[in-house]
């Protein structure tokens, strides 16, 4: 466990001396009106959607699933509150817009379970659907509008702050209450032995099939609520660009945190640290001064090497587990 | 008849399905619309769509092999960008057309080589290139460049003439030349027939003595030639070169090959039917803009539904041999 964390802390550690000797302001932090400022909040606030849907990705990882309809489904999260809140900016209001999207995600996350768990279909092609119809549902939603609010209640979900920003607290509490409920119940462990051989857990007496179900239900909340604060945080529903290519920065994420890709073991202290790299690397680039979209290259050669540092591992573990099966 | 119905496996059930689907959508189209049922019509889905079919035509190899490639769509993008700003800078036509193509495969092989050597999972190499393709893209530039070579502006306004008064462009000749290629290569090599063999069963494939790594190498490098080449096609259809080009385009040719019929576990499809699925995808939107009224996001819900109707015919006729 520590040899996995091992790789993605020096990375992180890394990243940030390097913003240390390119800014060296970039690790001040003051205190204004009550509240918290400076480059690490700003990499904790940024990074609070990727963390959130991260954590529902490894999850889904962890039963060898993938999601690929977070994207979409936040983006339907934040339309379908930005919609519903119109002009109005009552509290109430908003509280009711945000339950009623979240209740919608919740369903979307039904839907992928029914795909999975129920037809049997791979995960990678049944989410696939939604991702791909859901942003026409996202579009449908806004009438292809950007739909802005004004609406301070709802404003607080993504740029509020509570000494820290209230996303990063939101995210934590989530991180807090799964490290919980799987890692002090056996259901981590059953949401594992589901990634290792569903039919084998199953015969056990594991209800797979349910578990799979839970997951992606949990997943699509999760990117619900990431959804609303993207939304939030500029007060505005953008059906097309909410949430694009979080799926991605999500996969990312877990996989930097060594949650292994062919499911059956997950870390969500890996997850946290993943994040938090995929996050402080977008906020570098940007303070280094090279355009945004150059991201794209340093993620990518992220990737590739934190892949090729876990090869041999996914190596072993995979050639055991065809043994495993065949036998 | 008979005779053929019965010798008819139901492997090729799915590539019926789509093809009765592709002339249920046209009839729709024909019987709502005058002027639907023309040639040029059908022409027009081969000219709005060349490109697709090219990358559809790549990506049936590398599904039917049992990956994916989500690079396909950046590779599309750098291509144009490469292209755009090449011409630009005032390479000749030649050069720029080797460059692209040679940038593409090379992309290619290099993926297929992580995926092989180091048994990385294809979807999260294919997700690198993607992001590596793309930041490429913004390092060339991070504005659009348009193409104002006037040979590379002729090829691309010049149209053909076939009888009957429909006209095509150079790009429809090229698709269908891509296909053609393709259909030969899967058919009648022992490249294509180790590409089915892997998809259907690796070890098996292997223990067989066939060439499973130049197979499962190979068809990233066929991808990433695909990409490239529809990275040109698409530059002559757009006439700019732009790192935001073909921005979900993976999505649009997977989408086509499994219309298509082709299995995702690999092992089962047809060049064909990837062929038709992109028509079946290109008819809704025509549809859709006949119509009129309806906003063009439709598209991607009913290209969704389509999706989902297709994955479970593939579930229901064919048992796949795993259930998991």
């Amino acid at each position: 466990m520590k040899n996995r964390l091992l790789w993605p802390l020096l990375a992180l550690a890394a990243l940030l001396l390097l913003n240390l000797v390119v800014t060296p302001s970039f690790f001040e932090m003051r205190i204004q009106d009550g509240h918290l400022y400076g480059g690490l909040v700003d990499v904790l606030k940024n990074g609070a959607p990727t963390l959130l849907i991260a954590l529902g990705m490894t999850l889904v990882i962890a039963t060898r699933g993938i999601d690929l309809s977070v994207g979409a489904v936040a983006a339907i999260a934040g339309a379908v509150t930005c919609v519903h809140i119109g002009t109005s900016g009552d509290v109430g209001t908003a509280f009711v817009g945000m339950a009623i999207a979240l209740v919608l995600c919740a369903l979307l996350g039904l839907w992928n379970g029914f795909l999975v768990a129920g037809l049997g279909i791979q995960p990678i092609i049944a989410t696939l659907v939604l991702m791909t119809a859901g942003r026409g549902v996202a579009m449908l939603v806004t009438e292809g509008q950007i739909i802005t609010v004004n609406n301070d209640a709802y404003r607080q979900v993504g740029a509020g702050f509570l000494v820290l920003p209230i996303s990063i607290l939101i995210a934590l509490a989530v991180l807090g209450l799964v490290a919980l409920t799987t890692r002090k119940t056996a259901l981590g462990m059953l949401i594992e032995s589901v990634g290792v051989n569903p039919e084998a857990s199953r015969l056990a007496g594991v209800r797979a099939k349910t578990i799979i179900w839970t997951v992606y239900v949990f997943a699509a909340v999760c990117a619900g609520i990431a959804g609303l604060m993207i939304s939030s945080n500029v007060s505005a529903a953008d059906a097309n660009n909410a949430g694009l290519w979080i799926e991605m920065d999500a996969i990312l994420a877990v996989v930097i945190g060594g949650t292994s890709l062919a499911g059956g073991r997950y870390s969500l202290t890996g997850t946290l640290l993943g994040a938090l790299i995929i996050q402080t690397l977008t906020t570098t680039v940007y303070t280094i001064g090279v355009a945004p979209e150059v991201t794209l290259v340093f993620k990518a050669v992220v990737v590739i090497a934190v892949c090729l540092v876990q090869a041999p591992k996914a190596r072993a573990a995979l050639s055991f587990r065809k043994v495993a099966v065949s036998s | 008849m008979t005779a053929l119905a019965t010798r008819l496996p139901s492997r090729f059930l799915p590539v019926l399905a789509t093809v009765v689907l592709f002339v249920l959508t046209f009839g729709v189209g024909s019987g709502l619309y005058d002027g639907f049922a023309s040639g040029q019509v059908i022409a027009n889905l081969f000219i709005d769509n060349a490109f697709l079919i090219v990358l559809a035509a790549g990506m049936t190899f590398v599904i039917l092999s049992g990956g994916i490639d989500l690079s396909v769509g950046s590779v599309v993008a750098l291509s144009t960008m490469v292209t755009a700003s090449g011409l630009k800078d005032g390479w000749p036509l030649p050069l720029v057309v080797i460059a692209v193509l040679l940038i593409g495969s090379t992309l290619g092989l290099l993926m297929g080589l992580v995926i092989h050597k180091f048994d990385i999972q294809p979807f999260i190499v294919t997700l690198a290139g993607m992001f590596l393709a793309r930041g490429l893209c913004f390092l060339i530039s991070v504005e659009s460049v348009s193409i104002k070579d006037t040979t590379f502006r002729a090829i691309a306004t010049a149209v053909i003439e076939l009888p009957g008064g429909v006209t095509i462009t150079y790009n429809v000749i090229i698709a269908l030349v891509v296909v053609a290629v393709a259909l030969y290569v899967l058919h009648r090599t022992r490249f294509g027939r180790t590409v089915y063999a892997v998809g259907g069963n690796e070890q098996s494939a292997l223990l067989m003595g066939l060439k499973t790594a130049r197979a499962k190498v190979g068809v990233y490098v066929i991808s990433g030639f695909c990409s490239a080449l529809a990275g040109l096609l698409f530059s002559l259809y757009m006439l700019s070169g732009y790192g935001l080009h073909a921005v979900g385009m993976e999505l649009e040719a997977i989408a086509a090959v499994v219309i298509g019929g082709t299995l995702l576990a690999g092992g089962m499809g047809y060049v064909l039917g990837s062929l038709t699925g992109v028509l079946v995808l290109g008819t809704i939107q025509t549809l859709i803009s006949f119509q009129g009224t309806l906003s063009s996001w439709w598209t991607k819900i009913v290209i969704g539904a389509l999706l989902l109707v297709f994955i479970a015919v593939q579930r229901g006729l064919i048992r796949p041999r795993q259930t998991t």
